[in-house]
């Protein structure tokens, strides 16, 4: 699909920071995906959470900013207080309409635009969470071609939110841990 | 979970947008394709279109449907002192400068609702700056304006409002400024006279007057980067020498063509100053 780098989302909430911390240090430098990061957390959070994620990995991190250009080897996280939607064209836009789920940014959100533009050169992790966001999402990543993986909620530190996607939607792989750890570095391997 | 299945296409989307040109002259196609997209897409789910053809008639022939579509497109999601910082930088950076003018003109584009007119309104009568100014506060959709004038917000907000008042640096009682009842609150008259809500399209209008002060807070994310560019110069030529300009806490002038005309005031909070004509 032109030249848009194939993508990576992970979406979490309560629970989902203490595995980033241990997934992101895992990644090489020439780990080539897009990343972005979908995070549940409080509209004022002052603390940056990319700042904080920048710590744990030597990819460039950074938090979205409206129309930045999706690139390899990047990891974008959205912003609090704003839904992040993907542009056909490869860039971002912030969108600060009606929470879903109670949550903006909404993991759905990411997830459903996500699968329309990347269709197959999705891959979507949906982490720890005690809320209902990230199912539906996974639905139509799965619809339109896209990999779905989910925490395996015996690992979670909340486990409602992967549990309920595994119920209610199609997904290819339940991980753990090491398991994720592997999942998101093996990605490195797909075929070009 | 199956209506995901029934979703629209991007050629669909193409096709209701030069609808709503052609036959309204609305102009949708420079605004953001994901968001615009979305939007359209939760409508023809909520509203149950069996399919995209009966959709697009509708919208076509029902006029009553179309005035419905707009809001549906449009964002409408805002709140009074939303970004308490940013009120406060305005408090203390910009509306002393204000001061120094006989008569305060500012533009309030994509109000919405209203509710940040009247936080500004609100701010300007605590300076004691309110007699001598006036907001025009404009969207392009008139039933959110019809709200705006009334001035009558859901009681229910009032408790979250009244902490980001005073987060924002107000000292005041935050429930003087309406009167509750029932379910509802409604803006004190001072407040409402120095507004003035008009009906103003960003991507076709031009400028109306000349401005100290435009306030523009998560609008431009929903268009595409050309139109943003095209409206910014809008904004350039609508301010005075020395103006201020304040955008979305995610909004940037970066990479803008305006960018060498302004420099910023307050970093984080987003407001520039007009240097150059």
């Amino acid at each position: 699909m032109r030249s848009l780098p194939t993508l990576l989302v992970i979406g979490g909430s309560a629970g989902s920071l203490d595995i980033l911390m241990q997934l992101l240090p895992e990644l090489q430098p020439d780990w080539p995906l897009a990343m972005i990061i979908v995070l549940h957390r409080k509209a004022d959070s002052e603390t940056l959470l990319s700042d904080l994620l920048a710590t744990k990995t030597c990819l460039f991190v950074k938090e979205a900013e409206d129309k930045d250009m999706l690139l390899p080897g990047r990891i974008y996280v959205a912003p609090a207080d704003y839904h992040l939607l993907i542009e056909p064209d490869g860039s971002l836009t912030l969108d600060a309409s009606e929470k879903v789920h109670y949550s903006r940014p909404s993991i759905d959100v990411t997830f459903m635009s996500a699968a329309e533009v990347c269709g197959s050169r999705l891959y979507c992790l949906l982490l720890s969470g005690a809320n209902m966001d990230g199912a539906e999402g996974l639905q139509m990543v799965h619809a339109l071609d896209g990999f779905t993986a989910v925490q395996d909620p015996e690992t979670a530190e909340a486990p409602f939110m992967p549990k309920y996607a595994i119920k209610t939607v199609t997904v290819n792989k339940v991980l753990n841990l090491r398991e994720m750890i592997d999942f998101v570095k093996d990605l490195k391997n797909l075929p070009a | 979970m199956m209506d995901h299945l029934r979703h629209l296409k991007d050629e669909d989307v193409l096709l209701l947008l030069n609808d709503l040109l052609e036959q309204y002259g609305y102009d949708f196609t420079d605004y953001s394709f994901a968001s615009v997209k979305r939007r359209l897409q939760r409508v023809y789910i909520a509203d149950r279109f069996p399919s995209f053809a009966e959709f697009r008639y509708k919208v076509k022939t029902d006029p009553g449907y179309l005035v419905h579509l707009m809001e549906q497109i449009t964002v409408n999601v805002t709140e009074m002192f939303r970004d308490p910082g940013f009120f406060q930088e305005l408090r203390k950076q910009v509306l002393p400068v204000l001061a120094t003018y006989p008569l305060i003109r500012i533009w309030h584009a994509g109000c919405s609702s209203g509710e940040e007119a009247y936080s500004v309104a609100i701010l300007l009568h605590e300076l004691n700056l309110l007699h001598k100014s006036i907001i025009y506060a404009t969207d392009i959709n008139e039933s959110v304006l019809e709200t705006a004038r009334k001035g009558i917000f859901p009681l229910q907000y009032m408790q979250q409002y009244s902490q980001n008042y005073q987060l924002s640096g107000g000292q005041q009682e935050f429930s003087r400024y309406y009167a509750a009842n029932y379910e509802h609150a409604k803006f004190s008259d001072i407040l409402r006279e120095k507004i003035i809500f008009a009906a103003h399209n960003l991507v076709t209008d031009r400028s109306f007057n000349e401005f100290q002060l435009i306030i523009c807070r998560n609008v431009l994310i929903y268009f595409n980067k050309d139109l943003q560019d095209k409206v910014l110069h809008l904004f350039s030529d609508s301010l005075e020498q020395l103006g201020f300009l304040a955008l979305g806490a995610k909004e940037t002038l970066r990479f803008t063509t305006v960018a060498p005309l302004f420099k910023p005031v307050a970093h984080k909070e987003k407001i520039w100053r007009k240097i150059t004509s």
